[in-house]
């Protein structure tokens, strides 16, 4: 007992550090990523091509002094960035890296993995809230409402998922995908689920509690120094753990064709390279992407996804009922996938596309014709 | 812990309070030191009450005190954005005042950077109003494009900003012996540059969610309040100053004037982007038929005028400047009064924004493309 306890603490700190690499290594990502896109070089000059940068980084939030402004509700102020950070990190329990490396092999896994990334909305509301600033409060509120909405289309995909599996432990749902990788199955499920997810990071498009250009920063904007970068920790941990969902959900875990999927190293690579690749991917869209507002937010997650994801529950029951072959669920995937994108392009445009345009005005050549 | 007052609290239901959210003079996304005190009821704006004054250098009054050669540096510092537009119009009163006749090829240099500076200044629209939007790359990609035209500016005429390069009677200096080169080379590069950033933002599906339909302001609103430039063009009026009342060598080309249909934010936006092609159209046209020849008139360093007023307008990125000089035939001006073009489209603000959303309030804010050296003077 008293040896289970302590082995559980000692992963529990390895975990801690493991993911704090992983963190550094994110921002490294991020930013040479970002810094690709906007033709630049990122960060440069900290080490060899900026690897250090992150660690510069980390160590000058330590360093930096930590304020307080007269009106904050102190004690929920100072507790709330724990209050976002340990849900996050306690996820990671469950979550698998390889066959056998998991801290606790959860029958469970994806029922508590859910529960728990709820409670990190309490933090973000209560930060909003003592922090004693009206872009905070708005900012607060706007994650409330986002994050709860997108529970919902998130949770149904993931239970989409643990049908096709019949189980709720990862490790059997990545086992189950030796053959063919659920993406493939259930498209429909794994953008619900990508989408849901982007939504519940607060990354763009989704950045809508953060927004720097509206709210300046949304719950962070009174958080400085230390107390502000168990946040930023947070958040990249949380990407971390969606994009790892996604990669055991959707993608085959560590399994891949060809690879042994019992060797730890083997396992690992291939978990870390799919892992890292969907968070490029994220980061592809913060690059590219405008933000949404927050009416239009809570439409597509109300009128679009959570429809969608009852729609991608009611096929994986049918498909499982009558026993059809994989490729028809697939079909049947695609192809509401398709008439939604269809559906929703129509509905989003206010005019047909030959009419985003403006016209040129010239009274030389049009012989004063006002058009 | 944010004051509320809880006044309106009714019996047996959840009860909302409208909350007042200070926006501005320190906040990302107003360009600069305006201020919108909004009344928000959740993330619906019911008032809006703008104030303007953060950035008030009293420059009418200044340029009272300063003679004519140097009040050019004043008029560099009201649209920093724009600085050449500025220096021309404050150049082209002094000249109508003392019937100054300005040499055919400083007329060339002069319209040349105007609308290099008019490109400049859309550029950085361009990527404030991505950022406004939430997306971060436009602004690296106009930026791009906008550092060549400053380091052209830097050749020219010395400095990236606060030229003080037209002078009454002409220009500073003549331009390097490369211009016409560099010149060709730079408006084909900005020319592609703008399309790929175009094609970056202006279509996407996010961004015309978020831009159409946002703050219109139909063509009879928008000429009551006195809006000008890309803010009305976007409205459907075809007023230019470049084509209604030509100045400078500007009859000599031959460009056109985007107009938009709705006079929504995307509309204001897009106008803009077409009026960059049709300025580098100006340049290339104007570059192939710059004559040879001195650059400035000679005029004695500290001029006097005769006495007598003049108003003079031009066409800046932001819409028409006016110049309103009085002269009692001393060595500096009796009056100098400006009609700033973003102060006059800033009037509409209110009406826009009423019965938005705050996201949209920073987009608005945006697409009227504000500066608030200009506004404030």
């Amino acid at each position: 007992m008293l040896l289970d306890t302590a082995l559980l603490v000692t992963a529990s700190f390895v975990l801690l550090t493991a993911l704090s690499v992983v963190v550094l290594s994110l921002v490294w990502v991020e930013r040479k990523f970002l810094g690709r896109i906007q033709m630049r070089m990122g960060p440069m000059h900290v080490g060899p091509f900026g690897l250090l940068q992150p660690v510069a980084d980390a160590i000058k939030l330590m360093a930096k002094e930590d304020l307080l402004s007269s009106w904050v509700d102190r004690v929920v102020y100072w507790v709330s960035p724990l209050v976002v950070f340990v849900p996050i990190f306690m996820i990671w329990v469950t979550i698998p890296v390889t066959r056998d490396l998991v801290i606790r092999n959860l029958d469970l896994g994806l029922f508590y993995i859910i529960a728990f990334s709820v409670l990190s909305i309490v933090g973000l509301v209560a930060a909003g809230w003592a922090s004693s600033n009206k872009y905070a409060v708005l900012g607060g509120f706007r994650a409330a409402a986002q994050l709860v909405s997108y529970e919902i289309p998130l949770i149904l995909a993931v239970l989409g998922v643990a049908m096709l599996a019949q189980s709720m432990n990862l490790v059997r749902v990545v086992n189950e995908q030796d053959v063919l990788v659920y993406a493939l199955i259930q498209p429909l499920g794994l953008v619900i689920f990508f989408i849901a997810g982007l939504a519940e990071l607060g990354r763009t498009p989704f950045d809508i509690h953060p927004a720097e250009s509206e709210v300046v920063g949304g719950p962070f904007v009174e958080y400085s120094g230390a107390h502000w970068s168990v946040f930023f920790l947070a958040e990249y941990i949380n990407t971390f753990a969606i994009a790892a969902l996604t990669v055991l959900l959707f993608f085959g875990g560590w399994l891949f064709p060809g690879l042994p999927g019992d060797v730890p190293i083997i396992s690992l690579a291939v978990f870390l390279a799919k892992t890292y690749l969907v968070i490029l991917v994220i980061f592809w869209i913060r690059g590219t992407y405008p933000r949404l507002r927050i009416d239009q937010l809570m439409s597509l997650g109300w009128k679009v996804l959570v429809p969608l994801s009852f729609v991608n529950i009611l096929i994986t029951g049918a498909y499982l009922f009558y026993g059809w072959p994989a490729w028809i669920l697939s079909l049947l995937s695609v192809a509401i996938l398709a008439a939604t994108v269809w559906g929703l392009s129509k509905a989003m445009r206010t005019a047909p596309k030959p009419e985003y345009t403006v016209r040129i005005y010239n009274p030389t050549s049009e012989a004063g014709h006002a058009g | 812990m944010v004051d509320v007052s809880l006044e309106s609290q009714s019996e047996g239901q959840l009860d909302t309070v409208q909350m007042l959210v200070n926006m501005g003079p320190q906040h990302p996304s107003t360009h600069g030191v305006f201020r919108m005190v909004l009344m928000v009821d959740g993330e619906r704006v019911v008032d809006v009450e703008p104030h303007i004054g953060y950035l008030h250098r009293g420059s009418e009054k200044l340029c009272e005190g300063e003679i004519y050669a140097q009040i050019v540096t004043l008029f560099d510092r009201l649209d920093y954005i724009s600085n050449l537009n500025n220096e021309m119009v404050f150049c082209r009163a002094v000249e109508k005042l003392m019937g100054l006749e300005v040499p055919e090829r400083s007329e060339y240099i002069r319209v040349i950077l105007c609308e290099l500076n008019r490109v400049a200044s859309h550029l950085l629209f361009f990527g404030t109003f991505g950022i406004d939007a939430g997306a971060m790359t436009p602004i690296m990609y106009a930026f791009r494009d906008r550092e060549k035209i400053q380091s052209m500016f830097e050749a020219v005429t010395g400095a990236r900003m606060m030229h003080n390069y037209i002078r009454i009677g002409g220009v500073k200096n003549d331009v390097p012996d490369d211009f016409r080169q560099r010149m060709n080379g730079l408006v084909g590069e900005i020319r592609q540059g703008i399309d790929e950033a175009d094609r970056l933002l202006s279509f996407g599906e996010i961004f015309l969610a978020r831009t159409k339909g946002i703050g219109v302001i139909d063509a009879k609103k928008a000429i009551s309040y006195g809006a000008s430039g890309p803010t009305l063009r976007a409205s459907g009026v075809p007023m230019d100053v470049r084509k209604d009342a030509p100045y400078s060598i500007y009859d000599r080309f031959d460009f056109g004037i985007p107009i938009g249909e709705k006079g929504d934010s995307w509309d204001r936006f897009y106008v803009r982007v077409e009026e960059m092609r049709q300025s580098l159209g100006i340049m290339e046209q104007a570059l192939g038929q710059m004559p040879d020849g001195p650059t400035i008139t000679p005029t004695r360093l500290v001029l006097r005028p005769p006495q007598g007023e003049v108003y003079v307008r031009g066409e800046n990125p932001r819409g028409e400047i006016g110049v309103y000089l009085v002269s009692n035939g001393a060595d500096r001006p009796y009056r100098v009064k400006v009609r700033p073009p973003s102060f006059c489209n800033l009037m509409a603000i209110r009406e826009l924004l009423l019965n938005t959303y705050v996201a949209d309030a920073v987009v608005i804010l945006g697409s009227l493309d504000i500066v608030l050296g200009e506004v404030d003077r």
